[in-house]
């Protein structure tokens, strides 16, 4: 699914990424500062790795090559890749609905897999749709930005802590819907936390970042 | 009541200050926009070129003004041949005075309100599959709602509020270029211009106060329309 080979530096922070996700859910662990928010970024498109590669299934998403003198980009709107953010990053100046359809009106009616009404019941905010955005509970922030991702109908859904703003109840009462998500909507993602837990809770498949590398690898 | 020159200057102080607003209001947001967002060569030449204004004496861009767009300037006399546009001693020229002395603020506003989103908000639109373009109208713009309808109003009110530049540029022309600070700069040097000074002193007064006010309300509307509880 995702075949990640690059090279990565900002000032002294060097990133050397090589391994294949093909996991419906792929948990990346590590503490603040080890690169995971920056390995999302790259995969998203947010940032330009300096060499290498990044493919999506059978798409090229970067490609740099030295020798083989190959050039491609294509910026994160053409990626057909959802991000997740730890606070949400609901837009302030939309309402639920409109936000849950700023993705969704940016593709075709044949991209669409879900309605609004299923993504709004699949995770419960049904009524919440007419409020504004900073009316909402963190959860129900979350919870509103995983349903805008979702019906974006992403062919991969970065989760970036998602749950690290949130208190243990919280976090408990979202969790599950990762995992809807993976049964019901068929979504691969790619999940980074600094909490063993939610991994354990979500797959089987995880991987241990540090200083810019993946340097350990479980399953 | 107000006399015959006394309204005339009012409706030309409107007329200048909307005028002025609407010529900064584009070229304002975009400079703000790329100080704020992008880093180009010579960033800090052009910053300090774009808010000399508010730090020289208004003299100084007056005549230069002059110099420039006066029926002997280069761009005076091209204006004059090719569109029979002229600012000497007309009010166009009063407009284009307040505009270039007015202009850094709606510059200053524009930057802060960019500067003062978290640019989060617009990655995540991007990976919404919203094309650049498309997440500066949807995301940036509305975010910028507050601080560029602060920078009108400060715009409009220091336009009411111009002198110097105007008065170099374009002279004081009874019912062309005599806005109110010119009027009232008139009527404290006439023997008898007390009782209209004051009215049109009484009239700035008002004038400033509602501005700000508006300015206070509109900015705190649109605060509350891109969800910031403010105290």
């Amino acid at each position: 699914m995702l075949d990640l080979d690059f090279k990565f530096t900002r000032d002294q922070f060097c990133m050397q990424i090589c391994t294949k996700l093909d996991a419906p859910i792929t948990g990346i662990l590590g503490a603040s500062g080890s690169g995971k928010s920056t390995l999302l970024a790259v995969i998203a498109g947010l940032l330009k790795p300096q060499i290498g590669h990044v493919l999506l299934g059978e798409r090229t998403l970067f490609s740099l090559h030295s020798d083989s003198g190959s050039k491609v980009w294509t910026p994160p709107h053409k990626r057909r890749i959802g991000l997740v953010f730890q606070d949400g990053q609901l837009l302030p100046h939309l309402s639920v609905r409109d936000n849950l359809l700023y993705g969704y009106r940016n593709i075709t009616v044949e991209q669409r897999h879900f309605s609004v009404a299923e993504i709004a019941s699949l995770f419960e905010i049904d009524h919440l749709l007419s409020r504004k955005t900073n009316t909402l509970s963190g959860g129900e922030k979350q919870r509103v930005a995983l349903g805008r991702a979702v019906l974006y109908s992403p062919e991969l859904l970065l989760l970036d802590e998602p749950l690290s703003a949130l208190d243990e109840r919280l976090k408990n009462q979202i969790l599950p819907f990762f995992l809807r998500i993976k049964s019901e909507c068929k979504i691969p993602m790619v999940y980074v936390t600094h909490s063993p837990r939610e991994i354990e809770f979500l797959t089987n498949t995880q991987l241990i970042m540090s200083g810019g590398q993946l340097v350990a690898e479980e399953s | 009541m107000l006399t015959e020159p006394e309204w005339q200057a009012l409706v030309l102080s409107a007329q200048v200050g909307v005028w002025a607003t609407i010529l900064c209001l584009l070229p304002g947001i975009a400079c703000g926009w790329l100080i704020a967002r992008k880093n180009f060569f010579a960033k800090p030449a052009f910053e300090a070129v774009l808010f000399m204004p508010m730090v020289l004496p208004p003299t100084v861009p007056g005549y230069l003004l002059l110099v420039t767009f006066g029926s002997q300037g280069t761009a005076g006399k091209w204006l004059k041949h090719n569109f029979d546009i002229e600012f000497i001693f007309n009010w166009k020229g009063a407009v284009l005075a307040s505009a270039i002395i007015a202009f850094p603020l709606m510059v200053q506003a524009a930057k802060l309100s960019v500067q003062m989103i978290d640019r989060r908000l617009e990655q995540a639109a991007s990976t919404l599959g919203a094309s650049p373009l498309k997440v500066w109208l949807t995301v940036t713009l509305p975010l910028m709602l507050p601080g560029i309808l602060v920078g009108l109003i400060m715009v409009f009110s220091r336009s009411l509020g111009e002198f110097g530049a105007t008065i170099t540029f374009v002279g004081n022309v009874e019912g062309e270029t005599r806005t109110l600070p010119l009027a009232i700069y008139s009527a404290t040097h006439q023997i008898d211009g007390d009782a209209s000074a004051m009215r049109l002193i009484f009239i700035s007064l008002a004038f400033a106060f509602f501005a700000l006010l508006l300015s206070n309300i509109l900015s705190r509307r649109a605060e509350k329309w891109i969800g910031i509880n403010r105290a």
